[in-house]
């Protein structure tokens, strides 16, 4: 009571005001360039995760509880014609896998003959996006595995139709991730009729990347499959990425007008698989701004 | 100053709340006109009890807000330190401000506040389009009086309700 009196009534300056604040200005600026040039406080975010992952888990059980309630309310025929259906599907996905294991014991075989490095299959984990905003400045989500289940930096995340991103910041029991539409990804792909190797950029466009790099007379058309070319390191070779939408060819500039289509959409997926690439050593460091393979 | 925990508990319990806002998803629509909720709060608390929501708490909040969202560490807090000195530095002035012109005020500190934020995005090479921050500007100015109203009805609770 005196204490707030006090705060309310003294019109006296607030003491040593002006030196905490150019204190904190100069701390500020430190934090920001250690930050952003030199990335060194990883264990610093970590920490300050850790305390914020309870708001995380806090703002996403609304959602969460209005998933569950809503598939515990479902009607039945609603459930039986979901039932029929991904038992049509599955039916289908069968036929194609059979085909599938057919098919890899030839590429084993053929791979064998030609003497090369056998293909070790990924190991996948499934993770759900948090019902969290992540920097509203960039194409970012929060997914819900983090170092704890053996999250890494540079890590793919797919989904079932294709690349969604990868993880930029591994916190503790969360990780950020970002999307391939982010204006600041790149990713290397290739056409997967022809193999032409090209870079895929975000637009900052949920639904739009770019192929900067594709001569005017290379290969490429619309409805061409993109799929990664793991020359990066970061992503496994062979997921599909994208589908070229369109292909302006300007014949004085020396690079086609080329633009895709994400294969996952990026916005509406809840579940995500994280991979395990056997291949990529998860030690590498790699800059999602700086594979390149041009 | 020496309310002890029991005086700031509402307080840093306004805040927590307003960080939660900050990282609820909205519908893409609503997104780009999020108000700056932990701006709006500081700025009242700074406003009120200047001797112990200063520039310093506004700082271990701004990083706070920074891990949430995973922007530049010292983005925010640098932000809020700004609008939080401002505002500390001229308290007395503003709350004798009729409604009007404190809402005015209200908006100048918050375009000041995504002015900085816009500037050290420029200066770090994230690209944002510049139209983007005016959303939360003018979306924050508008929920001012709610706040203002919400946060004062805590204030009244805890100084005179004991």
């Amino acid at each position: 009571m005196v204490a707030s009196r006090a705060d309310t009534s003294n019109p006296a300056r607030i003491p040593a005001l002006g030196i905490r604040f150019a204190a904190l200005l100069i701390l500020s600026i430190v934090l920001m360039v250690m930050d952003h040039r030199q990335n060194h406080l990883q264990a610093v975010r970590q920490a300050i995760g850790a305390a914020v992952y309870p708001l995380q888990v806090v703002v996403d059980a609304p959602f969460r509880l209005w998933e569950w309630v809503r598939e515990g309310t479902t009607k039945r025929n609603q459930l039986q014609l979901e039932v029929s259906r991904l038992q049509a599907e599955r039916l289908l996905t069968n036929a194609r896998l059979q085909r599938m294991t057919a098919l890899e014991a030839e590429n084993a075989r053929l791979r064998a003959l030609l003497e090369a490095r056998e293909q070790v299959r990924d190991e996948v984990r499934v993770a759900e996006i948090m019902a969290v905003d992540a920097n509203p400045y960039r194409h970012n989500i929060v997914i819900d595995v983090g170092e704890l289940e053996g999250a890494y930096d540079g890590q793919a995340i797919v989904d079932a139709a294709g690349v969604i991103g990868q993880v930029i910041e591994t916190g503790v029991a969360t990780s950020q991730a970002m999307l391939i539409s982010d204006p600041s990804h790149s990713l290397p792909v290739e056409v997967n009729r022809n193999g032409l190797r090209t870079i895929a950029n975000g637009t900052g466009e949920i639904d739009r990347l770019d192929l900067p790099f594709v001569t005017n007379n290379a290969d490429i058309r619309p409805g061409d499959l993109l799929v990664t070319s793991g020359l990066g390191g970061a992503f496994p070779a062979g997921y599909p990425v994208a589908v070229v939408e369109t292909v302006t060819r300007v014949p004085q500039e020396p690079f086609a007008d080329v633009t895709a289509r994400p294969a996952a959409s990026l916005d509406q997926v809840r579940e995500v698989m994280l991979i395990w690439s056997a291949e990529a050593p998860p030690a590498t460091e790699t800059d999602p701004a700086e594979s390149d393979d041009e | 100053m020496s309310s002890g925990i029991g005086g700031r508990l509402p307080v840093i319990i306004t805040i927590i709340l307003a960080i939660m806002l900050t990282v609820v998803p909205l519908p893409g629509w609503a997104d780009p006109y999020r108000p700056d909720w932990v701006a709006l709060t500081l700025i009242y608390w700074a406003m009120m009890m200047p001797r112990t929501w200063s520039v310093g708490s506004a700082w271990i909040v701004g990083i706070i807000v920074d891990v949430a969202q995973g922007t530049i560490l010292g983005q925010h807090a640098l932000a809020l330190c700004f609008i939080v000195f401002a505002t500390v530095r001229f308290h007395l002035l503003m709350r004798v401000f009729p409604m009007q012109q404190l809402t005015a005020t209200v908006f100048a500190l918050l375009a000041l506040y995504q002015f900085i934020l816009f500037w050290i995005n420029g200066a770090a090479g994230i690209d944002v389009a510049p139209s983007s921050y005016w959303g939360p500007v003018i979306s924050g100015t508008l929920f001012w009086p709610l706040v203002m109203a919400f946060l004062s009805g805590i204030r009244m609770r805890v100084q005179h309700g004991r």
